[in-house]
């Protein structure tokens, strides 16, 4: 288990490097610089800006820089907001996004694994056809069409929700970012655990317990299930990068003032270090979730921690 | 000559023989296959009608896709001379919706392409190599599989300025990662056959074999998740479109399309709705596509 880990971490560290490095790169490839954009600046000024961002600096040294920085937890400052650190907007921005995403999580696993057990019990049948045809439809249909499809529908024809806005997390404003956000992840988790269940159905372990006489929701939770949501262990990693691909859209669309939100207003206003810090931010979180999900499925699968 | 050889039998008996002895290949198996299944074959109609369109739409139209009709703003379908209606600036949404279509599928076309080469070319040599170099080369794989690609393409679009060719290149790139991983493990297994050691012991170089033998016999599981690529990156590019980082206005793609359609949707929702059901017909169309080719060239995996 302790050399899995090791392993595991091995891949884990150099991505996040990979991360950073690239990052800056890709920053500084940048044409031009990002003060000169706005307006003319008298020359010394310029200057004065570029010295106090560290611009002026050989490329190297700006790097090390900003790598020492990152290791102790520093962005860097915003290019835009000038009195505010990468770091403070992340932290005066992420519940918004913790919950609607966490949210969006749970809601999409307890859902996509009962329906695609319901699927994987009555397969070939009405009920498995239509979560089926649910799922593809669920895959098919992006955020950015369910979701202003739905405020049209429920917010503004029938009134039901509110079409947009925060209102400080009330759960009718939420109802609508979270189902967008959750719909997709529910098409495939389904899928997903449909594929396993009929499997593991199949099997001579599952077999065995019927012919012990084992009450059918018993064989169904105890072993076939435990097989079944495998694969969806090292799904959660690719879920989760999905949820935060598609808050990005729904922040927007709904009004949320979130990360998501917060990333595409960086990008379109060039607000580079945010821009830098918020992926380097995105992809910790998403490599911390793929490890915590490999350790589980070790847990789960002692085939793999003994291999 | 040959019902000469086969003497009295009638020509019928004949015909059949020789179709006897040709056999049916694996692709014929295939397509058989293939034809059988209502999704897939519905699916390849629609999206031979959509390709057709979006080629054709926009010379039988007659307004460009760029003209903007200042007395015929927010016309609804069929109410004036604007077939399916107009959006806020008077151009014509059928106009728009073919030039937006079109994009929207040639760029599918050209990043999957691109991954196709790079993920191909990758996971090939990765596979056919071994050992050292396919550790490095699939380390790498898994690095870049756990980063969030949509963020970096958002950052060149935003670094790069939002440049067509750019965005091909961008979304290919990071696209051929579960190429490389497909097309390795076939390689590995391919390396085992006596085909490959036969080429192998006529002397030709790796590279040669690669690229002559192994790389045709991946056919079958690249030509699937091309199919399954393609809606990845229509949808990966309206989803950069809709945020305003992909296709710049005038252009259209059905990414802005949808995301001008919400931005006036209490007054006008034709300009929402036809967009997307356009959108999500087209990525239903290539999955249908997809799930029935790799049913058809794969049935064991079922």
């Amino acid at each position: 288990m302790l050399s899995f880990l090791l392993r595991r971490l091995v891949v884990a560290i150099p991505t996040l490097f990979v991360v950073v490095t690239a990052a800056f790169f890709m920053m500084r490839a940048a044409p031009g610089n990002p003060f000169s954009t706005d307006r003319k600046l008298p020359p010394e000024i310029e200057k004065n800006i570029e010295a106090k961002y560290g611009f002026d600096k050989p490329l190297v040294v700006q790097y090390a820089d900003y790598v020492g920085g990152v290791l102790h937890g520093d962005l860097g400052p915003s290019l835009k907001y000038r009195d505010k650190s990468v770091l403070q907007i992340i932290q005066e921005n992420y519940r918004v996004s913790l919950t609607i995403g966490l949210s969006a999580f749970i809601i999409s696993i307890f859902a996509g694994v009962s329906l695609g057990v319901i699927a994987a019990l009555r397969q070939n049948g009405p009920l498995d056809y239509m979560t089926m045809g649910v799922a593809i439809l669920g895959v098919c249909i992006p955020t950015f069409v369910t979701a202003p499809l739905l405020q049209l529908v429920l917010g503004s024809q029938l009134g039901w929700l509110p079409i947009a806005s925060w209102n400080g997390g009330s759960l009718p404003n939420l109802v609508m970012p979270v189902a967008v956000l959750a719909l997709p992840q529910i098409a495939i988790v389904s899928r997903l655990t449909r594929a396993g269940m009929i499997e593991a159905l199949h099997s001579n372990y599952v077999r065995t317990a019927r012919a012990k006489g084992l009450p059918e929701f018993q064989i169904v939770t105890r072993h076939a299930l435990r097989a079944a949501i495998l694969p969806l262990v090292s799904y959660l990693g690719p879920a989760f990068a999905g949820l935060m691909t598609g808050s990005l859209v729904v922040e927007r669309i709904f009004g949320l003032p979130g990360l998501g939100k917060f990333f595409v207003n960086s990008a379109l206003q060039r607000d580079y270090t945010v821009v830098m810090g918020m992926v380097i931010f995105f992809a910790t979180l998403i490599i911390v979730l793929n490890l915590l999900a490999d350790v589980l499925y070790a847990a789960l699968d002692p085939r793999v921690r003994l291999a | 000559m040959s019902l000469l050889t086969l003497g009295a039998r009638s020509p019928e008996t004949a015909a059949l023989m020789a179709r006897a002895v040709k056999g049916r290949s694996l692709w014929d198996d295939a397509r058989r296959r293939l034809l059988r299944n209502r999704a897939a074959v519905a699916s390849m109609i629609i999206l031979g009608l959509m390709v057709l369109g979006a080629i054709v739409g926009p010379f039988l139209t007659p307004y460009a896709y760029d003209e903007i009709n200042k007395n015929d703003v927010w016309l609804a379908p069929l109410t004036g001379q604007h077939l399916i209606g107009s959006d806020s600036l008077g151009r014509d949404l059928l106009a728009r919706l073919f030039t937006g279509l079109g994009v929207s599928l040639a760029i599918g076309a050209v990043a999957t392409t691109v991954s196709l080469v790079i993920g191909v070319t990758w996971g090939a040599v990765a596979g056919y190599f071994g050992g050292v170099v396919d550790e490095v080369m699939m380390r790498v794989v898994d690095v870049l599989y756990s980063l969030p690609y949509i963020f970096f393409v958002i950052i060149l679009m935003v670094t790069f300025g939002s440049n067509f060719i750019l965005l091909f290149i961008a979304l290919g790139a990071v696209q051929w990662l579960t190429m490389a991983r497909i097309v390795r493990g076939q390689t590995l297994s391919l390396k085992q056959k006596e085909f490959i050691e036969a080429a192998r012991a006529v002397g030709l170089s790796r590279l040669e074999i690669i690229r002559r033998h192994i790389v045709p016999n991946l056919l079958g599981p690249v030509v699937v998740y091309v199919t399954l690529t393609i809606p990845g990156v229509i949808l990966a590019e309206s989803f950069l479109s809709f945020l305003g980082l992909g296709v710049q206005p005038p252009m259209a793609s059905l990414g802005t399309l949808i995301a001008n359609g919400a931005q006036d949707m209490e007054l006008a929702p034709w300009l929402l709705i036809l967009p997307s059901i356009t959108m999500v017909v087209t990525l239903m169309c290539f999955n249908f596509i997809g799930d029935g080719l790799r049913d058809a060239i794969d049935p064991q995996d079922r």
